[in-house]
């Protein structure tokens, strides 16, 4: 067994006197460090918790006893969705013992001092970690954007290890922390895409990628320049679904790869793929479950969650339109504020739309018709929901999901 | 418990391997023909293997010593592996080719939880 090397602050922190909480957690995060070969811990600055959504008993077990501990967490700490929606609890129509346990979990996690945001999309929040910055984050969605598209710095860390991290501020030095193990390994290059909306480009690219490098670091080449970053967001959230992709690099767009030779820090790297828009066609139909002509009973957008700008986009595609499928837009309570701000809240509520905010309709129990397919432009939902929701998934770009919502049917543009 | 196999899973006799998480276990041995995803794939009130994709599909491996070339899925697989030692209806012990940082990590925060 590897032994860990603590210094002076990890030593502090292990022997009580920062408070018995942080002596927990930096007990187990030296047992976590031992297993994954790290051999000493650094400063963290940042944490996101992925332990908000409740699996058990085991969930509550493991936070209460921060709480009776009297634990506060050392580092700002944003939360990930959890299993209601705090804000419309109305909308939960799961088990009562759910609710209850559900709403203690987000709770509790308050107590210790983590800010209450529940998105999957902390990185559009004011806590957006910038170029360098170590961090321990959770949710695989925000690792992969956070490594990729901000160039910060942190593992594919999950349940209990991330609020470990955030109770001590400290977290092992190995794999996507060390810069030489953030090159690129394998090339992908991307042709010919100028007939494909940019948001299911975005998601094809992603589900190839994840399917092909699994956890390896790879580069895209290739992908136009328009792409904005709630498409890279997307890209990565299903990237890290068919695949384990903790970070990835688009030449030309991402930080850490402003040329190829960047992506590969001045390594050889063999091109494993090439796909033209042909063949990414081929995989969007792959995310479609449903038989031709299934009635549509409603539409999911938000998987990560929709940000401003995304909302900006959707806003114009519903004026004047009735819709016949129930749609819903998940999203964070700071987004949440801007559309009240704005009064799109109330537009969207016109139009029959259904926000959830602090949770996710593929995680928990909320979307009041199942008795048709659901539509999603969102390629991770497309991966989770048949199994999570026991549904058939149409995949479409977001102007086909409203068009589609509006007539009940698929509508291809 | 969790080994790290040095030897392969099959076939040859188990030479070395590495206690992640020391202990002591007895139970029969059973090898899955593929990674189990815990989370999504195993239900923690049962035992049982809820991955309908899965070839192993419908196994109980509560108390068995789990042999897999390594861990597969989301990081919640932690959350459902720990729930499961808790309910016990966790194997035994599993065995892996490969570290893995979410099985590990369900079977230390068990261990610290319930003094398993």
């Amino acid at each position: 067994m590897t032994t860990v090397a603590l210094d002076a602050v990890d030593k502090a922190l292990l022997s009580g006197r920062e408070g018995e909480a942080a002596a927990l957690a930096m007990r187990l995060l030296i047992r976590f460090a031992e297993a994954v070969e790290a051999p000493r811990f650094i400063a963290c600055t940042r944490a996101h918790i992925d332990g908000c959504l409740y699996h058990g008993a085991v969930s509550l077990d493991f936070v209460e006893r921060f709480v009776t501990l009297q634990g506060r967490v050392k580092i700002p700490t944003t939360l990930n969705v959890g299993s209601v929606d705090l804000i419309h609890p109305e909308l939960f129509n799961g088990a009562d013992d759910l609710r209850t346990a559900g709403t203690r979990l987000m709770r509790a996690h308050e107590e210790l001092g983590c800010v209450s945001t529940f998105t999957c999309a902390p990185y559009q929040t004011i806590f957006r970690p910038f170029l360098g910055e170590q961090i321990a984050w959770a949710e695989s969605n925000a690792i992969v954007f956070a490594n990729s598209v901000l160039g910060a710095r942190t593992n594919r860390y999950g349940d209990f290890i991330d609020l470990c991290c955030a109770m001590t501020g400290r977290v092992p030095d190995y794999g996507l922390h060390r810069t030489e193990n953030r090159r690129a390994t394998a090339i992908i290059e991307v042709n010919d895409t100028q007939s494909m909306a940019s948001d299911a480009l975005a998601v094809a690219v992603g589900h190839a990628l994840g399917s092909l490098v699994g956890t390896n670091v790879a580069a895209i080449t290739g992908l136009p320049k328009t792409l904005t970053e709630d498409d890279l967001k997307a890209l990565g959230a299903v990237a890290a679904s068919s695949g384990s992709v903790g970070l990835f690099h688009a030449v030309g767009l991402t930080p850490e790869a402003q040329t190829l030779d960047d992506a590969t820090q001045g390594h050889a790297a063999p091109v494993i793929a090439t796909f033209d828009s042909a063949a990414l066609s081929a995989i969007l139909d792959s995310l479609t479950t449903a038989r031709k002509g299934a009635h549509i009973a409603a539409v999911s957008l938000g998987t990560p969650h929709f940000s401003v700008t995304e909302f900006e986009r959707l806003m114009p595609l519903l004026a004047g339109r009735t819709f016949r499928s129930d749609i819903y837009v998940n999203t964070g309570r700071g987004v949440l504020m801007e559309l009240e701000r704005r009064g799109w809240d109330k537009r969207l509520a016109n139009h029959g739309v259904t926000l959830v905010v602090d949770t996710c309709t593929y995680v928990t129990s909320i979307m009041r018709k199942l008795d048709g397919v659901v539509m999603t432009n969102s390629g991770k939902w497309a991966h989770y929901a048949p199994g999570n929701l026991n549904i058939d998934v149409i995949f479409g770009s977001l102007e086909e999901c409203v068009s589609s919502a509006e007539k009940g049917q698929l509508v291809r543009h | 418990m969790c080994f790290f196999c040095r030897e392969r899973a099959t076939g040859a006799p188990l030479t070395t391997a590495i206690a992640l998480i020391p202990g002591e276990a007895q139970g029969k041995p059973l090898l899955l023909q593929t990674p189990l995803s815990f989370w999504g794939g195993y239900d923690s009130n049962t035992g049982q293997i809820i991955d309908q994709h899965h070839p192993d599909h419908g196994c109980n491996l509560a108390g068995c010593i789990l042999m897999m070339e390594s861990g597969r899925g989301s990081s919640s697989g932690s959350s459902v592996l720990a729930e499961a030692i808790r309910a016990g209806t966790a194997p035994a012990a599993i065995l892996l080719k490969q570290r893995d940082s979410i099985i590990v990590t369900g079977a230390i925060v068990a261990a610290e939880l319930y003094d398993i």
